[in-house]
Order: structure tokens, then C-alpha cells, then sequence
């Protein structure tokens, strides 16, 4: 099943990886990684169609895609 | 091998290919133009590199880069030429890379005059660029002297990881004296040469072997750790204090009533002054200084001798190595200076003169 | 499960210090995947200027010289001498590339160095404080031109990738926008091919990247495409403007 998981370590809540998504699927995380940023994370894993949109436009190359 | 009549901005760059320099770029300079002129000739002759670079501050970064790749790199210019390079050679010292950069001296300030002077030892010996740092300066007072000091320029980057400045001048560059050279190094010798760096350059990674991460930096912003890395290139520059001085005595003897300090070309005038003056009875000491940093304060105060009463500096400036020769002295005895600017070369006649007045 | 994105082996495990969204990563990214895609790890060296990517040696997993304001094409040239078996890189941004490294790159350009340069231009001095830039935009407010860029009294923008198409030597000359995916899958092609050009050793291999400053903008990094797209492309057209590779080059949308 096709899955993105985002590394907090790397992420700082540029937003650009939900502004991508075409499923909609990714939002801004409750939790706060070290750096302070409210990180992005995949709520809707089984929705997940691997187009790679989001490691695409993510600066940080926080994003990891499997499928 | 037999002598070769020769003119110094020739001679140093044979003396450099031979030394293994492949990699030269450089920018028209006068009057340094016949040693471009001679590396544009002889570099494709031994498959090596000769860029005529935009800029001196082009020329310089392009040695920054061969440097960093760890082989054996030289660049040229005269005063104005080496003002611009300053900014890459502060940037070599501190990414403590080797290269050697050659200073055919002229008049200054400004674009000056084309003639031969002394006016960069304070450019060339307190500084020039940026931040702390030092060059290690070389200067020659003969055509052989001058091709001699390439090799040592490049041995002596090579085991400090440190730029040095060969502090030569409009005459000795022009003028033609015969030349002797080393034997040119093989090709496995100058193979050997460009992988001795290999610990910390920029290389390839040979087959099988674990990646490496070589940074050439000279940027630091946390400022422990920058000044971790200036205490440790001055700890470097104490090493290079202790082992590397070198001056030449001329007719230095307890008889010396007068004691001349003089580099470069300078020098030269200053002994042909001391022949006649010994025809006289007069006995005048010279020290030359052949390394301008590291200073050889140590060989001037053994040089003073019972009978001495004064110390004499000529220069073909207005006295930039005075401070060096009165800090040697430390008031032992009375310090003068003379010397000429504008890029007039002073006369025996002259220096004779000043001296007779001394007895 | 099959991993079909993840960081490239050529970028360390140093995070980046750009600010939230500044598409600095992304071309970072482009450039590390086309090095990876070639298997140049190896035989690989990138040159950083100075500006918001100053620490970008940090960031790529192979050898890297941090250059002197605007030298960075000069460094490249002389590491490329002196290795000829490496394969080099600069990346440069728009006050280091076009203003105080004129020389250097229109020189380098010139001679046909074997060399890629990656140019990005965001319109404006980043890393100190949003000063204007030789790129920046007729009548764009920045620190440095508080009323707008005046063009009487300033000049117009320069336009890199038409100034070097003008010189004989380069082999391949595009700009690219990283404003959206779509325009970053165009980018990845022409970095790669830039890349590929740069193994073949063919010569000289200039991308501009129009990219975005958030942070000195003044505007969220998702809104700031669009700023980008709305006023940096009318002016900074994207398309290949030389390409000795390919036979018919489309050239860039007049």
C-alpha cells in the first residue's frame, strides 16, 4: 500500500507538501519537532496514491514515498 | 648542467615547471609580462595548464581551486596585480591550502610607475589581506637566486598547507644573470607530488573506498571554533618561526663599525658600497634578510659586533622594514634608514656616501 | 513496500539551513538526485558562493570548496584543471552570480569550462537581509531600494541566461522554474541533462532556477509561487536558450 512519511528532524511546516497533495491528506502535525515547527504528517495513510507531489515540492527532503 | 643567461621572470618559471608546477594562472602584468609570456610558452610543452585568467582576482581563485585539489599551483602579478589577489590569498591562508605567489615588484602607490621598488614588504610581510594570517615570504637578490627559491616556495606550501610569496622585483625580474637549474622533476615524481594531499583535498574516491567529505573552507561562524583554528595556524606559524629563518651575512666581523640591513635588490647595492668602503680601511657588516617573515631578528643582534655603532637600513621604499630591523636592535645601538621611492634605484655611489658619514 | 523517494545518498544528513519553504532545498535536491542518477558520487565536486547556500558544502556528501563572493566559477575552473577526471559544479546565487561574480561567470561561460553552474534567482540579497539585487524587479521594494527599484536611476534586471546565450562557447543554457511540481519535474530534466553534459565532459552547462524569498518577500511560501509566477516570469521567461546536444531547441516563449 502506497505510503509518504515526513521525518520530523527535517521538517519545518513550510506547508508546501499540503498545498501538493491532490488527495488532501497531509496536514500540519499538533505535536512541535525540536526545531519548534509544527511538522507535516500524512492523517490519511490508506489514501495515499504514491504521485511523489509531496517529496517533489519539499524543500527540506523531509519525505520518504513507498509504495 | 650548464649556465643559462636568463632573466629572472624567465628563470623563476622554468625553476617552477621543473619544481612540478603544472597548474599556472595569471593575469598581464608589467613588469612581470615575461613570465606569463614564458609559462604561456612552456606549460602545453609539459602537458600542463597556462590560463590567461578575466582578472588577477579571478586568477588568484582559480589557484584557490587547483590548490584545494591539492597540486602544486603558481600565480604571478606585479603591485598592483597582487593588491587584487589579496582577498583570494587571505582565503588560502585560511583554508591553509599551498600555492606560491610570485610579486614582481614596481613603483607605487596606485598604479605608480613600471620601475623596480621595495614598496609591498609591508603588504607582503604585516598582512595584505584580512585576518590574522601570514604569508611566508621569499626574497631573491640574483636571477639564481630567484629560480632557486621556486622549489623551496613550493616544498616549503607543501608542508606547512600555507601560501608563500616570492617578494621580487621590476629589476631582478628584467635583468638577465646566468642561471643554473635543478634537474626538472620525473613525471612519477610529480605524480607522487599531486596525490600527497589526498588526506584533505578535493579527489576523487578511488574504487572501493570508503566516501570521503573534503571541505576547502576558510568560513566558520561559531567563534570557538574559528578561534580554535587561528590558534592552530599560528601554532603552525611558531613552527615556521623556529625552522625556516634565513638570511645571509656579507663581511659581518668583530671589526664592523657600521652594520647595513638590506633585502632584495637592494642588498646588492649595499655590498658593492661595502667593497669600496673595505678599500678604505671601513669595515661595514651586511645582513640580508632572505626570508622576510619569518624575520631573522635573532641573526641581526648576533651581528652587531663590539665596534658597531650604527645600524644602517636601506631600502628602495621609505623604510617599511625599519620597525622589523629597530625591533631586533631593541636600542642596542642607534638605527638609521635611507632609501629611495618613485622606483629610482639608489647608486654604491650613494649608499657609499651615507655610510662615510657614519666613520 | 517498495521506497520510490527518499533523500538521496549525495546529500549529507545535515538539515539544511534555509528558512521554512525557500526552494533552495529543492534544487539542492535536483542537483544531488542527478549526481546520484549519473554515478557521479564519486568523481563529484561542487563549489558554494556566498549568500543563503554559503554552507551548502555541508550539505552535498562529496568534496566541496566554499569560494570567495562571486569566485566561485574561477575555484571551479582551477579545480577542473587540476582534476580533469572530476566532474564540477558551482551553485551560485544572484548576488554572488550577477553582480559581484559578473566577470567570473561571463569568463568562465566564454572559455566553455567544463563546468555545471547552478544559478538561482529569488529577486533579492536573502541571507543579509533582503537587499536589492542585480535580479531584482523594476519598481520591487527591498532594504536597499525602499521606494521600489528605479529603473532610471538603477537599470533594469539582468537576465543571466539570455547574457551568456549571446557568447559562443556554452553548451547548454536553460531556465526553469521551481515554482509548482509540475515545474519541478521540467527542472529535475534539465538539471539532469545538465549533469549527464557535465559527465560527458561537453563543455559549459548553465541553469537558472527562478526561485522565491518567503522571508524577504514577505509573503507565506505558499503564496509566494505564485508572487514568483506572477511577476518574476513575465520577465525571467523560462525554455532552453542553447542546447549543442539536441537539434531543434524550442527557445524560450517570446
Amino acid at each position: 500500500m502506497p505510503k509518504m512519511t515526513v521525518d520530523p528532524y527535517y521538517c519545518k511546516g513550510c506547508g508546501l507538501c499540503i498545498a501538493a497533495c491532490p488527495k488532501k491528506i497531509i496536514r500540519f502535525s499538533e505535536n512541535i519537532n525540536e526545531k519548534g515547527y509544527h511538522y507535516a504528517e500524512c492523517y490519511k495513510q490508506e489514501e495515499c496514491i504514491a504521485c511523489k507531489m509531496c517529496y517533489m515540492t519539499c524543500p527540506d527532503v523531509a519525505i520518504k514515498v513507498e509504495k | 648542467m650548464a649556465k643559462i643567461l636568463m632573466k629572472g621572470n624567465e628563470a623563476v618559471a622554468e625553476a617552477a615547471i621543473r619544481s612540478g608546477c603544472r597548474l599556472y594562472f595569471a593575469y598581464p602584468i608589467t613588469p612581470q609580462s615575461e613570465l606569463i609570456e614564458y609559462m604561456a610558452k612552456m606549460m602545453p610543452k609539459v602537458g600542463g595548464t597556462f590560463l590567461q585568467a578575466e582578472s588577477e582576482v579571478a586568477a588568484i581563485n582559480m589557484v584557490y581551486g587547483a590548490a584545494g585539489a591539492g597540486k602544486r599551483v603558481m600565480t604571478s602579478s606585479s603591485s598592483p596585480g597582487i593588491s587584487l589577489k589579496q582577498e583570494g590569498i587571505s582565503y588560502i591562508a585560511g583554508a591553509e591550502l599551498p600555492a606560491v605567489i610570485v610579486n614582481v615588484q614596481r613603483g607605487g602607490p596606485g598604479l605608480g610607475d613600471i620601475q623596480p621598488a621595495q614598496a609591498d614588504y609591508f603588504q607582503a610581510v604585516k598582512g595584505g589581506g584580512h585576518g590574522d594570517y601570514h604569508l611566508i615570504v621569499l626574497a631573491p637578490n640574483s636571477v639564481q637566486e630567484f629560480a632557486d627559491m621556486a622549489s623551496d616556495a613550493f616544498d616549503l606550501a607543501d608542508k606547512y598547507r600555507n601560501p608563500v610569496m616570492i617578494l621580487s622585483d621590476g629589476m631582478l625580474g628584467q635583468m638577465m644573470e646566468p642561471v643554473e637549474f635543478k634537474p626538472a622533476k620525473t613525471q612519477e615524481e610529480i605524480n607522487t607530488l599531486g596525490e600527497q594531499h589526498t588526506a584533505w583535498c578535493i579527489c576523487p574516491n578511488a574504487d572501493g573506498d570508503a566516501k570521503h567529505h573534503h571541505e576547502i573552507n576558510s568560513l566558520e561562524l561559531d567563534p570557538s571554533v574559528l578561534e580554535k583554528h587561528v590558534n592552530h595556524m599560528y601554532e603552525k606559524y611558531a613552527v615556521v618561526e623556529k625552522n625556516e629563518v634565513r638570511c645571509e651575512t656579507y663581511n659581518v666581523s668583530d671589526d664592523n663599525e657600521v652594520l647595513c640591513v638590506a633585502w632584495g635588490s637592494a642588498s646588492r647595492i649595499v655590498k658593492s658600497a661595502i667593497n669600496e668602503l673595505k678599500k678604505e680601511g671601513k669595515s661595514v657588516g651586511l645582513i640580508r634578510p632572505i626570508t622576510l617573515w619569518p624575520y631573522p631578528y635573532e641573526a641581526i643582534v648576533k651581528a652587531i659586533g663590539p665596534k658597531v655603532r650604527q645600524v644602517y637600513v636601506f631600502e628602495l621604499n621609505t623604510g617599511q622594514m625599519l620597525d622589523d630591523v629597530k625591533i631586533a636592535v631593541e636600542g642596542r645601538v642607534p638605527v638609521k634608514f635611507w632609501g629611495k621611492v618613485g622606483g629610482i634605484v639608489f647608486t654604491p655611489a650613494e649608499i657609499q656616501e651615507k655610510l662615510e658619514a657614519c666613520f | 513496500m517498495e521506497v520510490i523517494a527518499r533523500r538521496p545518498e549525495t546529500l549529507t544528513k545535515t538539515p539544511f539551513t534555509y528558512c521554512p519553504g525557500c526552494l533552495h532545498g529543492v534544487a539542492h535536491r535536483l542537483i544531488a538526485e542527478a549526481i546520484e542518477e549519473n554515478g557521479l558520487i564519486n568523481q563529484m565536486a561542487g563549489v558554494a558562493p556566498v549568500g543563503c547556500s554559503v554552507f551548502a558544502y555541508k550539505f552535498f556528501n562529496f568534496d566541496m570548496a566554499e569560494a570567495a563572493h562571486g569566485r566561485a566559477p574561477a575555484v571551479a575552473t582551477g579545480m577542473k584543471r587540476a582534476r580533469p577526471d572530476m566532474h564540477v559544479f558551482t551553485y551560485q546565487g544572484d548576488g554572488d552570480l550577477a553582480a559581484i561574480g559578473t566577470a567570473e561567470i561571463v569568463h568562465a561561460a566564454n572559455r566553455g569550462e567544463k563546468l555545471s553552474v547552478f544559478f538561482v534567482n529569488n529577486a533579492i540579497y536573502g541571507m543579509t537581509g533582503g537587499q536589492m539585487a542585480p535580479t531584482t524587479l523594476p519598481d520591487m521594494k527591498t532594504t536597499t531600494s525602499p521606494y521600489g527599484r528605479n529603473v532610471e536611476d538603477i537599470g533594469y534586471p539582468i537576465r543571466m541566461c539570455e547574457l551568456l546565450s549571446t557568447l559562443v562557447a556554452p553548451y547548454y543554457v536553460e531556465r526553469v522554474s521551481l515554482l509548482s511540481p509540475a515545474e519541478i519535474i521540467k527542472a529535475k530534466k534539465a538539471v539532469g541533462k545538465a549533469i549527464q553534459y557535465n559527465r560527458e565532459n561537453r563543455g559549459f552547462t548553465f541553469i537558472e532556477f527562478v526561485s522565491t524569498c518567503p522571508t524577504n518577500w514577505g509573503i507565506d511560501p505558499v503564496k509566494s509561487r505564485d508572487w514568483a509566477r506572477d511577476n518574476m516570469l513575465p520577465f525571467f521567461k523560462v525554455g532552453c536558450f542553447r542546447d549543442k546536444g539536441e537539434e531543434n531547441v524550442q527557445g524560450v516563449e517570446k
